[in-house]
């Protein structure tokens, strides 16, 4: 039987005995926040510390008990069928549940993370597929899939996409890599991608583009992850100036988050490497700067308060704050100031050469 | 010049005393007869008041029937029968028609009337309006006649004119019953005759009222405990209390020879020390004749008490109502689910022994939207005029309720279900007009009123939160149970259960929650006095 559907059936047998001898049935699942991962250097991700939250027949819990048992019953009724729901299309099969139903999806995608978190398995193994692409790819690798009906392979050479690119699919398991590219790097934007593509950047470099557009999916951290490891090449991540781009969109892709610590295991980058715009790169390349906004300033210090990688790196602490002291931001379109192919021309053949400011 | 003094002599030929009862007669409002309706039950409030003091001082359980009788076109006869004492034979005319004329005003002590002006104004009030006279029947004992009496005022002199006076046959033992017609009209609210009655019968729980309104509906507001309010000390005035016109007709009027010993005998707390003290501190011989103290002496005097230190005056002149007669009264004629009742001890406004008396009856059938409903009493009577100019009213509305769980808005009532009582006993208490509505501010009334209120206020907020903490529990409770059919149906898709094994779980889980909360507390309304039908008389319809 099917690993994650054992898992659901033992749970809930379990809360069924518990109820049949008059006890109070409970749910537990780790918490998934930032106070409950500690950061190893050796492991390379976010891992769970032992904080649970217990959902139970109380009234601030026994809603979200409700509807966590639904949900995993609609997830046996998928893995059953061998169907599969979208994070959204759950979200609406809630609307027949009276008064257990989710008001908004991110109540329903939170059940799920939930879900996924206790019974420590991937939503996919669930049955429940997010929406979102997983990031787009171009440049020296040739991916290998299989055809969905026929199930003969098929190869995707991602050269061959002329000025767009190949699309990583939401699973990324079956994958097979053929590639002699000496690094991947993983870019913010899907501007500053374009423009790499756009001037074959990765040819002159030898090298795999991945636009990432903003905080990485898990497929994306998923394909890189996997790319790399396969391959033995090292990821180089290139974001904007700012605490978004450093902690928000580097540090998941390279540890994972707080929020699903439960599966970091699998979707981290542990050696991914940041080229991106660092508070020494506006002096030095007197880049034309934002000021901070509010947002940006509090996710700074809850940076340097809360997250065990910024507590264990000094170099990130020391950008930070000179940041924060600064009180400025750069894009990385910002480069364009010295001329559209800068970029391409100065800036990442030097950054690639001196390793000295590269950040960890 | 010689004008002048023929002017003033003319004017001389003008100027000629006036009789209290003429001064009256124009001066009607100052007595409560300003207007028809006010007037009726100023007449009823009257003579009650004095059934109840007299059955009081006698020890009688009192027994009061009052009848109001719509005589069309304005006129009212209102007959007033009690089981009191009886009046002697000769007294009779001076009390019924003889304004000024009691008992009470020249004695220190608890009564509900106290100038003895009341009846007989009432009596005036009716021969001005209706010229009819008063009718009395008055028997002292069960082996004498009763007197019948038709008496009016000659309002000129202020005496008793006598229509027509003779023994009949009553079978009371003794008992007093008066007649009185009189112009007024009749309504009902908060203001009427019903309210007063009903009020009354709160705070006179030994009293039996039976009341016959206008209407012919016949009301019976029943004594709810036997034991007799304890009669009330008479005291001698304390020294602190003393005003100088006061004191210069007592010291004209005594029988002591010198100065000390007028202050040892004419006031209470005043030893052979304290007072050669006061007189030294007045620059007085303890020696001097009363007789022969001048106004200038007699302010000497006053400045002397006020700079000697004299110990608070004796307080068993006073007979409060008592924490648990004032519940009982309010249980029996208030339909609410909370009772509670302070007696303050005894504290002193201007040489003055006062004791104040607060209660609270909450929830029940009480709106709970509108102001709180204020009921005022002074020794016993209640107050329904002049509501806002009583040091009452203003003890409430400075008295912060919120933390109490009422809500207030500044400068009012509370808003909630609720009936607050306060009763001040006191051998005088300070009026601020001579139709005795309201409450004079002084600040040592208020603060304790003030005191009494948040004894009662405290013991309120126990009461609301607990019935709060119940409701949200049971309001936790039922949101909790809507959940206990999506987790069996759940556990039914997970698990493959039949229907039957579904129900099981659900019924389980009831029970897991009422085993894991606890039983849910109950507030017991337990009111043994309260009967509805009897309560329910009386009540407003407006």
């Amino acid at each position: 039987m099917n690993k994650a559907l054992t898992k659901i059936k033992d749970i809930a047998n379990n809360i069924y005995q518990k109820i049949m001898k008059k006890k109070q049935p409970q749910l537990k699942s780790p918490l998934r926040s930032l106070s409950n991962v500690k950061y190893d250097p050796k492991d390379g991700f976010f891992e769970l510390l032992g904080k649970e939250k217990v959902r139970t027949l109380t009234a601030s819990s026994v809603k979200t008990f409700a509807q966590t048992l639904r949900m995993m019953a609609l997830s046996k009724e998928l893995i059953e069928k061998d169907d599969i729901a979208t994070k959204r299309e759950a979200y609406y099969v809630s609307k027949n549940w009276a008064e257990a139903r989710f008001k908004e999806q991110v109540d329903s995608d939170s059940i799920m993370d939930d879900i996924e978190a206790m019974l420590m398995v991937n939503r996919e193994q669930l049955g429940f597929i997010p929406e979102e692409k997983g990031g787009e790819v171009a440049g020296k690798l040739i991916v290998i899939d299989k055809d969905p009906e026929t199930g003969k392979k098929i190869r995707i050479d991602c050269t061959k996409f002329g000025s767009g690119a190949y699309s990583i699919p939401i699973s990324v398991e079956h994958l097979k890599f053929e590639t002699n590219a000496k690094f991947i790097l993983a870019i913010e934007t899907a501007g500053m991608f374009q423009r790499l593509v756009k001037h074959k950047f990765w040819k002159k470099a030898n090298c795999i583009l991945i636009s990432m557009g903003g905080v990485p999916t898990r497929a994306c951290r998923r394909f890189i992850r996997r790319l790399s490891e396969d391959k033995k090449i090292p990821v180089y991540a290139f974001t904007d100036g700012d605490p978004y781009g450093y902690f928000n969109i580097y540090r998941t892709l390279k540890v994972g988050s707080g929020n699903a610590a439960h599966i970091n295991q699998y979707f981290c980058v542990p050696n991914a490497r940041f080229i991106g715009i660092t508070p020494q790169d506006i002096i030095e390349y007197k880049l034309p700067t934002h000021p901070l906004k509010e947002v940006d300033i509090k996710r700074a210090k809850d940076a340097l308060k809360n997250d065990p990688f910024v507590q264990h790196y000094k170099e990130w602490q020391k950008a930070i704050k000179q940041l924060v002291q600064m009180k400025v931001r750069a894009e990385q379109q910002a480069l364009a100031k010295w001329g559209l192919n800068y970029v391409i021309e100065k800036y990442l053949p030097q950054k690639l050469k001196d390793t000295k400011k590269w950040l960890p | 010049m010689v004008n002048n003094e023929t002017k003033a002599h003319e004017f001389a030929k003008k100027q000629r005393e006036i009789s209290i009862a003429e001064f009256f007669e124009k001066n009607r409002h100052l007595l409560g007869f300003d207007n028809k309706r006010k007037a009726l039950l100023t007449t009823i409030k009257e003579a009650v008041d004095n059934s109840l003091d007299a059955c009081d001082e006698a020890g009688i359980l009192p027994e009061v029937i009052v009848e109001v009788i719509d005589m069309q076109n304005d006129r009212f006869k209102v007959i007033v029968e009690d089981n009191g004492p009886g009046i002697v034979k000769s007294q009779i005319p001076k009390i019924f028609a003889k304004l000024l004329y009691g008992s009470k005003f020249h004695k220190l002590s608890q009564s509900r009337g106290q100038q003895g002006i009341g009846i007989s104004a009432a009596v005036l009030y009716g021969q001005l309006t209706t010229g009819k006279p008063v009718k009395i029947t008055s028997k002292i004992s069960p082996s004498q006649p009763a007197h019948y009496y038709e008496l009016m005022i000659d309002t000129k002199n202020n005496k008793p004119y006598i229509i027509k006076e003779e023994t009949v046959d009553w079978k009371k033992p003794h008992g007093t019953k008066v007649e009185i017609d009189l112009e007024g009209s009749y309504q009902k609210g908060d203001q009427s005759i019903d309210q007063y009655l009903k009020q009354t019968a709160v705070v006179n729980p030994h009293v039996t009222l039976i009341y016959t309104s206008p209407k012919a509906e016949q009301f019976v507001f029943a004594r709810a405990t036997n034991k007799l309010p304890v009669h009330p000390k008479e005291i001698k005035p304390h020294p602190y209390g003393v005003e100088l016109g006061m004191l210069l007709r007592m010291l004209h009027d005594t029988e002591a020879r010198t100065l000390q010993s007028f202050l040892t005998n004419e006031f209470s707390r005043i030893g052979a020390g304290t007072a050669k003290q006061i007189c030294e501190n007045a620059a007085l011989l303890p020696s001097t004749k009363p007789k022969a103290v001048t106004r200038e002496m007699a302010e000497k005097l006053m400045e002397g008490i006020k700079k000697t230190k004299i110990i608070a005056p004796p307080t068993d002149c006073l007979s409060p109502i008592g924490a648990e007669a004032l519940e009982k009264g309010l249980k029996k004629e208030i339909s609410a689910e909370f009772f509670t009742a302070v007696t303050r001890p005894p504290s002193v406004y201007r040489g003055n022994p006062f004791i104040i008396e607060a209660g609270i009856a909450y929830g029940g059938q009480q709106n709970s939207d509108s102001q709180a409903k204020l009921l005022r009493f002074a020794n016993r009577v209640p107050l329904l005029y002049q509501q806002s100019a009583c040091a009452i009213t203003k003890s409430v509305i400075t008295t912060s309720w919120r933390k109490y769980g009422l809500q207030q808005s500044s400068n009012s009532l509370p808003i909630g279900p609720v009936t607050i009582a306060v009763h001040i006993a006191s051998v005088w208490v300070p009026f601020t007009s001579e139709s005795k509505e309201a409450i004079a501010h002084y600040p040592e009334i208020i603060k304790e009123i003030k005191l009494a209120l948040q004894e009662c206020g405290r013991k309120l907020s126990v009461y609301i939160h607990k019935k709060r903490r119940i409701f949200a529990e049971s309001k936790k409770r039922s949101y909790i149970e809507t959940y206990i059919p999506h987790v069996a149906q759940a556990l039914k898709e997970l698990l493959s259960l039949k229907e039957k094994d579904k129900e099981k779980t659900e019924q389980l889980l009831k029970e897991i929650l009422e085993k894991h909360r606890g039983e849910l507390e109950k507030i017991i309304v337990n009111n043994p006095d309260f009967d509805e039908e009897l309560a329910l008389e009386g009540e407003t319809n407006e």
